[in-house]
Formats: C-alpha cells, structure tokens, sequence
C-alpha cells in the first residue's frame, strides 16, 4: 500500500522541481532546481527497479552535464536587463504547440488500450546483482556497434566542443 | 496499482514542461536545461516500457540517450560561450544574425 504513495510523492518533486527550473529568474537556481529534478527521476528510476539507470543519472547528470552547466553560467556575467525579463513573450505559440503535443500523445496512449494501461506484473523478488548484469550485457553483447559509436559520438563533441570554446589561437599563448 | 499508463502521463507532463521552457525562455542555458527535461521524458518513457514488456534493452537505450544528451550539452555550451565571446549576449531574441 505504500508503494503508490511513492511514487506520487516522487512524481510530485519531479514536476514541481520541472515547472520551477521554468519559471526561476535566476539561471542558478534553475540549475539547481535541474539537479533536484534529476535527483528526483534517479528516485523514480530505483523505484522501476532500474538501479543502474539510477546511477548512472546522477553521475553523468548531476555530476557531469550539470557541473558543465554551472561552470558556463560561471563563466558568462549576465547582465542586469537580460534578468529584467526573462520570457520572448510567445506565450500564444508556446501553449498552442505544447497543449497540441499533449493532447496527441495522451490520445494515442489511451488509444493503445489494454497493452499500455495494463497493470505492470510484479516482478517478484529482485535479484541483488541482476539489473546491472543484464544491462551490460545488453550493451556488450547484441548492441555493441551503437556502443562503439556512442564512443566516437562522444570524441567527435569533446574535439567539437574544445574547437568551438577555444577562441582565436593567437590569444592563448 | 501504478500501471504504464501513469509513467506515461507524468512522462507527457515533464515533456510539456520542457517544451514550454524551449519556446518561452529567453536565456539560451535554461532553453538547453529546457531540452535536458525532454531527454528526461524520453528516458521515463523507455524505463517504462522496458519494465512492462520485462525487457531490460530498453535500459539499454536509455543509456544510448543519456551519452547523446552529454555530447549535445558540451557542443551546445561550447556554442553558448562562442557566442558570448563574439557577441557579447546570449539571449535568444537578441541573437537573430540569421533573421530575415
């Protein structure tokens, strides 16, 4: 009985922290409020029984991409008008574009009908070493070619990265 | 009981929320946290599903989305801080070389 009350709980502190990294003035909260969100999804991931998921998460999101994220708003001063106002003002296009897409997928959910609202069988007692085991073999053993190049992906964005960062070459002696 | 269907909707709420963020922010950082929450949504999504159908490659592929979530958070910083240093201003109405 307790284990609907979690994952409302849960769900809650995800889309409250999702709708305060929108509407925060300050770029660091809204940093911060990202990292509370992502922390809160690791949660919801542990509560799916997807623990190496969970890991993961929190250690290349909040320990990597977010770390990222702060030391760029480190970097770059904002000045005092930018924080005057903080939204384009396409309020019409926003809500005409996100209320259409939810209205979609929500329909084709419901229209999915018995597969998707079906109840999630119990998955019985977890094993202690199994999800990160069977997790990795899938990575290892029939998706080893997107492995690979999910690796050069991510060598092509650090040169990428490093080249668009860099500036001129002249003012770096 | 929390079914599929649950995962589903609050997958849709933080994907609308994201989209939000991306069309109505004017700071080109919180529009890239913006999409950070769509990969989000993805994940929730894929993580649902690879318990329903008891089929752990779906994990598999959320671990797929969140290395293309890195790459695509250090490019769009590196092009965030490009921009700051020939440009001086990162807000995105501002920032319109391209505009017509």
């Amino acid at each position: 009985m307790i284990e609907p009350i979690m994952f409302y709980v849960t769900a809650g502190l995800i889309v409250l922290f999702s709708i305060l990294v929108i509407t925060a003035r300050n770029a660091v909260h809204c940093a911060i409020y990202l990292i509370a969100a992502l922390l809160s999804i690791a949660a919801l991931y542990i509560y799916m029984h997807a623990e190496f998921i969970a890991a993961i998460q929190i250690l290349t999101y909040v320990g990597g991409i977010m770390v990222l994220f702060l030391m760029v708003i480190m970097l770059i001063n904002f000045n005092e008008e930018s924080r005057m106002r903080k939204a384009t003002g396409q309020w019409k296009a926003a809500i005409l574009v996100s209320l259409t897409l939810a209205g979609l997928m929500l329909y084709f959910f419901f229209k999915g009908g018995p597969v998707i609202t079906a109840s999630v069988p119990a998955a019985g007692p977890v094993p202690v070493s199994g999800n990160t085991e069977i997790v990795g073999w899938g990575l290892y053993v029939p998706y080893v070619l997107p492995f690979e190049i999910a690796s050069l992906l991510l060598l092509v964005a650090i040169i990428g990265s490093v080249l668009l960062a860099k500036g001129k070459a002249d003012t770096w002696d | 009981m929390i079914t599929t269907s649950h995962y589903l909707i609050l997958s849709t709420i933080i994907l609308t929320i994201g989209i939000v963020g991306v069309l109505t922010r004017r700071n080109v950082l919180i529009v890239l946290m913006s999409i950070e929450l769509i990969f989000n949504a993805v994940n929730i999504n894929l993580v649902a599903f690879s318990k329903q159908l008891q089929n752990t490659i779906g994990q598999v592929f959320v671990v797929f989305v969140i290395t293309v979530a890195a790459a695509e958070a250090a490019v769009g910083l590196g092009i965030v801080i490009a921009l700051f240093r020939n440009k001086e201003k990162i807000n995105l109405d501002e920032i319109d070389l391209l505009k017509w």
